[in-house]
């Protein structure tokens, strides 16, 4: 494991606990806040979702294990705005900030149904995909970032050095592991693979049994 | 941008997450990044307009017309757009109908990805760390948390959103559902069975 957000099939961690279907959307107000001002603060433009997955990523273990999910959205907002020069660690510490007229790419208010209602779409034109449904492919061993020690990447731990079967053939995708440190969009090929369970775990909790990954073509090899 | 900053500038903030919060949107609205009113428009989004019930529309429709079905399984992204089924974190949809062979499930190991235009803001369990870490290596013992056994002879596919691809479960059509209009199918179309850790409600 490389970093504390690549979990799957981690043991220890207890039983899931569902709260009631018809439970509200926010469990509690500042959740509503959190979600909201990070999208608001998403929509300047200074980063994209794959700089703000690492920023989560990039917290301390520590921090992630013991922040609940919209803490961690808090803590790599708040670390993005420092690191995109938006917001000063003093503004943060203080916790105030002198007042500037609205900014030029702030979301605003009359843009947000629109821009929420609005696909943005992640795949591009690029190179043909080297492999077809039916194929078998090996992934990545480790899985890491091949561009930037540590950084961003989508092929988790317990999938990589895997041996699996291609079930779709997506087309082009951006590569995240270009795009979350300002390397280009790099699109990539990417295909939905299925690996036996039996495979990845050792043993399977019954027959047949099947986890399916997201993977872009760099990621994989013919076996 | 420089990961692994040492000092991570966060931790500066209060720690208690509500006063997190509020020195956020001081300093934001104050330097004038974040326009106030468009907090508001964003939670009505996801508060009033968009929830799980534009997902049981589309599945009451794949259950009722098997043309919408077949265009659904080829290309999800096209067919919901046909019921007016847009936006962020649905750009590309595939929809995986359950049979009695298979039962697909849905997860996010390494954050907590959802296709937020079919069924609104994930759930607290879905972001759990014990559902992304349990559910690619146990998902029967996590489907029994859920109150869920599966029969005999189906196997299970989970599907780790490892892209910007987001997935749609199918549930089967109940029995006794026979006769039933949209609407009504749709009703008994639960969250948690298009995320396929639930089944659809029986007919009363």
């Amino acid at each position: 494991m490389s970093r504390v957000h690549d979990m799957g099939g981690r043991y220890g961690d207890g039983a899931v606990v569902p709260e009631p279907q018809d439970a509200p959307p926010f469990a509690v107000d500042w959740h509503r806040k959190a979600l909201a001002l990070t999208l608001a603060a998403g929509g300047l433009g200074a980063w994209n979702i794959d700089t703000s997955r690492h920023a989560r990523e990039c917290l301390a273990p520590k921090d992630y294990a013991r922040f609940s999910y919209y803490e961690k959205w808090l803590a790599a907002l708040a670390d993005l705005l420092v690191a995109k020069g938006l917001v000063t660690r003093a503004e943060l510490a203080a916790g105030r900030a002198d007042p500037a007229p609205l900014h030029a790419r702030a979301f605003r208010a009359e843009a947000v149904g629109a821009a929420l209602a609005r696909r943005v779409p992640y795949a591009r034109p690029g190179p043909a995909p080297r492999f077809a449904v039916g194929d078998r492919v090996r992934t990545r061993l480790p899985a890491r970032n091949a561009f930037v020690a540590g950084g961003h990447t989508r092929l988790p731990s317990y999938a990589a050095g895997q041996t699996g079967t291609v079930v779709l053939v997506h087309g082009p995708h951006v590569l995240p592991d270009t795009n979350a440190h300002g390397l280009g969009e790099n699109p990539e090929p990417l295909y939905t693979v299925a690996f036996a369970a039996t495979d990845l775990w050792g043993a399977a909790e019954g027959p047949g049994d099947e986890v399916t990954l997201d993977l872009w073509q760099s990621y994989l090899e013919a076996p | 941008m420089p990961h692994d900053d040492p000092d991570h500038p966060h931790s500066l903030l209060p720690s208690d997450p509500a006063l997190r919060v509020k020195a956020l949107e001081t300093i934001l609205t104050a330097k004038g990044l974040v326009d106030p009113a468009a907090l508001d428009a964003i939670l009505e989004t996801y508060e009033e307009k968009v929830g799980p019930h534009l997902g049981a529309r589309v599945v009451a429709r794949a259950w009722s017309d098997s043309a919408f079905r077949d265009r659904l399984l080829a290309d999800a992204t096209a067919a919901v757009a046909e019921l007016g089924i847009s936006g962020r974190q649905g750009e590309h949809v595939v929809a995986v109908e359950n049979t009695p062979e298979t039962h697909n499930m849905v997860v996010c190991t390494l954050c907590s990805c959802y296709p937020w235009p079919l069924l609104g803001i994930p759930p607290a369990w879905y972001k759990s760390d014990a559902y992304r870490a349990r559910a690619v290596r146990e998902p029967r013992k996590v489907l029994a948390e859920f109150g869920v056994a599966l029969p005999e002879g189906q196997s299970v596919r989970v599907w780790d959103s490892t892209a910007e691809v987001r997935y749609l479960v199918v549930p089967m059509r109940p029995e006794g559902s026979e006769g039933l209009d949209e609407a009504a199918l749709a009703a008994l179309v639960t969250r948690d069975s298009m995320i396929g850790t639930g089944l659809p409600e029986r007919p009363a």
